[in-house]
């Protein structure tokens, strides 16, 4: 029952995949120069994950995320002005400067956040996906969490909850090898994430996170699970971030190898997917060169109205501690 | 300050808080489609404490759901619901449980709205049960609201008597913010009036429950009602107490706390928690901040020792504050 990538859909992942990809680089650049306050977790590396599931969403199918989320925000569509706002702590942000990076949300467009607590949004996305089976939808939920959140209480609980009341929950594990700075193999016991989903009473599916075309193929097998009430999944894509746990050089640590980053470079998602499109003529090299060099001009433009945008009025402070009933 | 019409003809009926509790939560069910109900053992048991029989029949398993022993997931399942469309009434069987979901609370339920810039609404209630007095011991005794007040962005609520844990039930759920219904597990048996229907009482508000003269004894849940006994007995040593309800912790009605100790001149405050860094602390500092020229005698504060809640009777009897602890605190501080 595999659903099958169109032309269409490929090169709007593609699209997808390079507005993440230049966004982050610029990001990673304001963050080494000390543009903006705070620390950025990049998803450089990991975006075939995010463009290959939200392929399959709408805006009324809701996502929880991690610190490492603008990814999941912009392949959700999230706009780059409003989130280079955020990132810099302006009014104009999608949080009005409130949140920043690892709590980046757009209602609108189903992201239920970013989240700094690790695990933290798994519970939070089972309880979107319990909403959508109350309230008789057809939409679904998912939550993107790290191998190392899999080791949280939160991710087992959620679980455990999400195929008892066969929930519409998609539970995608973006395993790139890390726990922060912490190898797989020092932080848990198995090699493949998927291999607990049996344990809740859920398939559990491996796909090669580098490979967007494969992402979408099996996204698409859970996401029409879950619409048709068959419940959830555990969706493990083993990919690779090829910046440090936070902004780009990180904090130095030495925990892994340069060689090791670069084997991982050769797969780049990015390459791959452009690999593939020009190879079944899809595109042309020089097409797609053309989606990069506009998504940068958009990420240049929406870096500028971050930039341009006035800091949060401190008399506001106090403001969204609570909804005020009229 | 009574808000609820009783009819002319009829005599106020008395229900027990256990059986208040259940009748706000279906109320609020009745009227609200978007309203479930999930928690351990709240659908087939009816609760352990027995304050949620009846509604699996009325409602169906579709709204009143039991939930794996996982307060993490259940906490969360409010919150994500809460964020996308269902007003959920999240059961926490014991306060003391808290730690298994202090994430999904302090992190999550009490910071979304604020952190994404106030385009999340969170019409969540947790109701929960504290206190001590049954010998369940340290773990299941425990009076930790606190730990609540302490995190902007969650309301705390904490009913006293049968009339209000209805009423707060029905405005916390009315509420479209989250809040602690903080219940009392000595106070389950305690009767009162408590009108037909739905009807509010308001969050925010606290309950002058008796008036007075020359002391101000400031207490909440079931500590009220020993605050009633010490005003009776404290009428021998020439003291007319006047007794506040706060019913509501977070948000605090400091009005009606000032205006009475500018009256007064004098404030007790008690309450089962912990005497060390308890609510009382917060209470006392606020009051010698706004009436500290109104004040005639240091603010008192009963509260428990500083000890976990210990599992033999007599020992237990001894940690629990009562009227008697008030009285003696009160005439030790006023040198009577």
């Amino acid at each position: 029952m595999t659903i099958q990538a169109t032309d269409a859909v490929l090169l709007d992942i593609h699209e997808s995949m390079v507005r993440i990809r230049i966004f982050e680089e610029e990001a990673g650049k304001l963050m080494e120069n000390g543009k903006v306050p705070g620390a950025l977790h990049l998803y450089v590396g990991q975006e075939a994950v995010a463009a290959g599931v939200m392929a399959h969403l709408e805006d009324t199918d809701h996502i929880t995320s991690t610190h490492r989320g603008h990814g999941h925000v912009i392949a959700k569509g999230g706009e780059f002005n409003e989130m280079y706002a955020e990132l810099f702590g302006k009014a104009t942000g999608y949080c009005k400067g409130r949140g920043g990076s690892m709590h980046i949300c757009n209602m609108e467009i189903g992201m239920l956040g970013s989240n700094g607590i690790v695990g933290g949004g798994i519970p939070i996305a089972m309880g979107a996906a319990f909403s959508k089976k109350f309230r008789k939808t057809k939409e679904v939920a998912a939550s993107f969490f790290g191998d190392g959140a899999s080791n949280e209480g939160s991710f087992h609980e959620a679980a455990n909850m999400a195929a008892l009341y066969k929930l519409p929950l998609i539970l995608v594990c973006e395993n790139n090898g890390f726990g922060e700075y912490t190898s797989q193999s020092n932080h848990q016991a198995v090699v493949d994430v998927a291999d607990r989903a049996a344990g809740y009473g859920m398939p559990g599916v491996v796909v090669d996170g580098m490979d967007a075309i494969a992402v979408y193929e099996a996204a698409g097998e859970a996401v029409a699970r879950a619409r048709n009430g068959e419940g959830p999944t555990l969706l493990e894509c083993k990919t690779y971030r090829f910046y440090d746990h936070v902004g780009v050089r990180g904090m130095g640590l030495s925990y892994r190898t340069d060689e090791e980053v670069e084997n991982w470079k050769q797969r780049d998602p990015i390459k791959l997917i452009e690999e593939k499109l020009i190879e079944q003529g899809i595109s042309t090299k020089r097409k797609l060169n053309a989606v990069h060099k506009r998504v940068r001009e958009e990420a240049m433009a929406g870096i500028k109205f971050a930039e341009d945008s006035p800091l949060p009025d401190p008399d506001g402070l106090l403001e969204d501690v609570y909804y005020v009933q009229a | 300050m009574a808000e609820a019409q009783l009819k002319d003809d009829q005599a106020p009926r008395k229900l027990a808080y256990v059986n208040a509790i259940t009748e706000g939560i279906a109320e609020v069910m009745r009227e609200q489609e978007q309203a479930f109900l999930a928690g351990e053992d709240v659908a087939g048991a009816g609760s352990v404490f027995g304050y949620t029989g009846g509604l699996l029949a009325e409602f169906g398993a579709d709204r009143v759901i039991d939930t794996p022993i996982s307060e993490k997931g259940i906490m969360g399942l409010g919150v994500g619901a809460a964020a996308t469309g269902c007003r959920p009434i999240i059961d926490l069987m014991f306060m003391d449980f808290l730690g298994e979901c202090m994430d999904e609370v302090a992190n999550q339920m009490a910071k979304m709205r604020y952190m994404f810039g106030g385009h999340a609404r969170l019409p969540v209630t947790v109701l929960t049960m504290s206190g001590a007095g049954i010998s369940l011991a340290a773990q299941h005794s425990q009076s930790l609201e606190v730990w609540l007040t302490h995190l902007p962005g969650l309301k705390v609520v904490t009913p006293a008597t049968p009339y209000d844990a209805k009423g707060l039930i029905i405005s916390a759920c009315r509420d479209d913010n989250p809040v602690f219904v903080v219940l009392n597990k000595l106070s389950l048996a305690l009767q009162g009036e408590v009108p037909e229907g739905a009807y509010e009482v308001p969050i925010g508000k606290a309950n002058i429950m008796r008036e007075g003269k020359n002391l101000t004894i400031i207490a909440y849940s079931r500590m009220v009602h020993e605050a009633m006994q010490a005003a009776d007995q404290l009428k021998e040593f020439g003291i007319d107490a006047e007794v506040i309800d706060l019913r509501s912790l977070s948000p605090l009605d400091t009005d009606t706390i000032v205006a009475s100790v500018k009256k007064t001149h004098r404030a007790v405050i008690v309450h089962e928690a912990v005497r060390f860094s308890g609510f009382g602390g917060e209470l006392a500092a606020q009051i010698q901040e706004l009436a500290f020229d109104y004040l005639d005698a240091p603010i008192g504060r009963v509260g428990a020792p500083f000890s976990p809640v210990p599992y033999s009777p007599s020992l237990e009897q001894s940690y629990m504050p009562n009227a008697k602890r008030i009285v003696a605190e009160t005439r030790r501080l006023l040198g009577i």
